[in-house]
């Protein structure tokens, strides 16, 4: 597949940056990242390398091909660097102003052809797109954390975004080796949209009394056949992460599910964030997991 | 541990042959009223307070419909049960076990052995209409067609979106065409009545199902 893009640049290198770099990366496209911070690309850089080598450990790539697969990767703290790009995809904070200040810096060093795409799971990319200064050249490629693992990638076309942009980046997408869907710009795309009512819904049963979280998980896990129970998976994310999530969708959607149930906050109060501080629905030591309340 | 299996009707739970039912004694001291008139058949049934446990299977209605409820203080050796399934596919695993404020544990633990003696899996629920399973999906099932017919996305796309994403085995879509829109219509639409909830209100895809159906 020809997709004209050689360069690739990802701006923002947290969890889902350096993700999303690895994937390009790995896929052969010259890496470009972008980061104002260097603590942050040099600790972006460990974490690469870390992942390449525990690859190699468990047969997922050959050794020889990681030396290339990291020549292939370089980070800066200069966006001037953008200016090599085909297509440079934003995964920095959720915050429209941030994301239209940094698309505007971009707008003024990358070359006229080059697609812009935004990693936001909760965003409108038509909004997005409007501060950007190319807003028929801008399109939504929401990757799934972490995105070195997970295969899909919700694609979204902004109201002004030409067809020859979202097939450019489709074509990009699959040359990733990643699996893309097509969404329409709307409030959590499709994931988000389903997932944080889904888990306040499990909450609130929790809430109600109607049973414990352990019991709630059994019953998804073994009655439909779920990898993991809704509260497993809020203590994983954490509920401080599912707070700012649903507090965006809520927002943009007003439907009541999507709203937070007063739990959440009064775990968060109480620290119990989940996995990273030992308790949450459940109690954890180390990689034990205990009960659930 | 002993238990008695007293058949009254079709039960959506025991279907047919299961180790569950073949095990079963001509008496015990749990007693297990399987079929759709498994209430009615509780009602006739004498011999309550000899026994460690005594199981009604449920359909949509709630434990308290049949042993009466007392201020938030019911509760005895009686408890409910549903072996989950959705529509037509095959009863799963999971045996969904309802129990009252003041169910007695020993009662519990009993249901518990005899189930999980079988290869059952067992979650504990408060006696609410939906129990565990109905009362979460069905929301996300009916969000599922109505975003459909709002054009969010193909269905195909929805499917693969969570499958993928959540790592669910079927997407929804995909999951309500193999096991019945109508019967989530049914489903659904009990429990709105029980909740009065606009997101258990059947959607538009599964009431034109039914309305099929009944042409």
């Amino acid at each position: 597949m020809t997709t004209g893009i050689k360069t690739v640049g990802v701006a923002g290198s947290g969890t889902m940056g350096t993700g999303i770099a690895i994937v390009a990366a790995r896929a052969g496209f010259r890496t470009l990242v972008y980061d104002s911070r260097e603590d942050a690309i040099a600790r972006a850089r460990k974490q690469t390398e870390g992942f390449f080598a525990k690859s190699v450990e468990r047969g997922k790539l050959p050794q020889a091909a990681v030396a290339g697969v990291l020549a292939n990767l370089s980070g800066s703290t200069d966006v001037g660097t953008m200016a090599a790009c085909d297509i440079v995809i934003e995964a920095v904070f959720e915050d429209l102003k941030v994301k239209h200040e940094l698309l505007s810096r971009l707008d003024k060093v990358c070359p006229p052809h080059a697609l812009f795409a935004s990693n936001t799971s909760t965003l409108s990319i038509t909004e997005i797109a409007a501060g950007s200064g190319r807003d028929d050249r801008v399109v939504g490629m929401h990757f799934c954390l972490p995105a070195q693992l997970m295969k899909l990638v919700e694609m979204s076309p902004g109201l002004k975004t030409g067809d020859a942009t979202f097939q450019a980046a489709w074509d990009f997408c699959k040359a990733l080796g990643q699996t893309p869907v097509k969404t329409r710009d709307s409030p959590g795309f499709i994931l988000n949209y389903f997932l944080i009512p889904f888990n306040n819904d499990a909450i609130r049963l929790v809430e109600a009394g109607v049973a414990a979280p352990a019991d709630i998980d059994r019953a998804l896990k073994t009655g439909l056949g779920y990898a993991m129970g809704p509260l497993e998976l809020l203590d994983l994310v954490g509920l401080d992460t599912h707070l700012l999530v649903a507090e965006a969708l809520y927002a943009a959607t007003h439907e009541p599910r999507a709203a937070v149930p007063a739990l959440v906050k009064r775990m968060i109060a109480a620290g119990h964030l989940g996995r990273k501080t030992g308790r949450g629905f459940y109690t954890y030591q180390g990689n034990a997991m205990f009960g659930g309340g | 541990m002993n238990y008695q299996i007293i058949r009254a009707g079709d039960s959506r739970s025991f279907p047919g042959d299961h180790p569950f039912v073949t095990a079963a004694a001509d008496s015990g001291e749990v007693v297990i009223i399987v079929g759709a008139n498994a209430g009615a058949e509780f009602g006739k049934y004498k011999d309550r307070e000899r026994r460690l446990a005594i199981l009604i299977e449920l359909g949509t209605e709630c434990l308290g419909a049949h042993t009466g409820e007392e201020r938030g203080l019911e509760g005895s050796n009686v408890l409910g049960f549903s072996r989950f399934r959705l529509g037509a596919a095959e009863p799963s695993r999971l045996v969904e076990l309802v129990r009252q404020p003041r169910t007695a544990e020993a009662a519990v633990t009993a249901a518990r052995q005899v189930f999980e003696g079988a290869g059952l899996q067992v979650a504990v629920c408060g006696d609410f209409a939906g129990r565990i399973i109905d009362r979460l999906v069905r929301p996300y099932y009916n969000a599922a067609l109505r975003r459909l017919d709002e054009g969010l996305a193909s269905a195909a796309d929805l499917d693969t979106t969570l499958r993928l994403g959540l790592g669910y085995p079927e997407g929804p879509i995909e999951l309500l065409e193999r096991t019945g829109l109508a019967q989530h219509c049914d489903v659904t639409q009990s429990l709105f009545e029980a909740y009065g909830d606009a997101a258990y209100a059947p959607a538009r895809r599964a009431r034109v199902t039914k309305q099929r159906q009944k042409n």
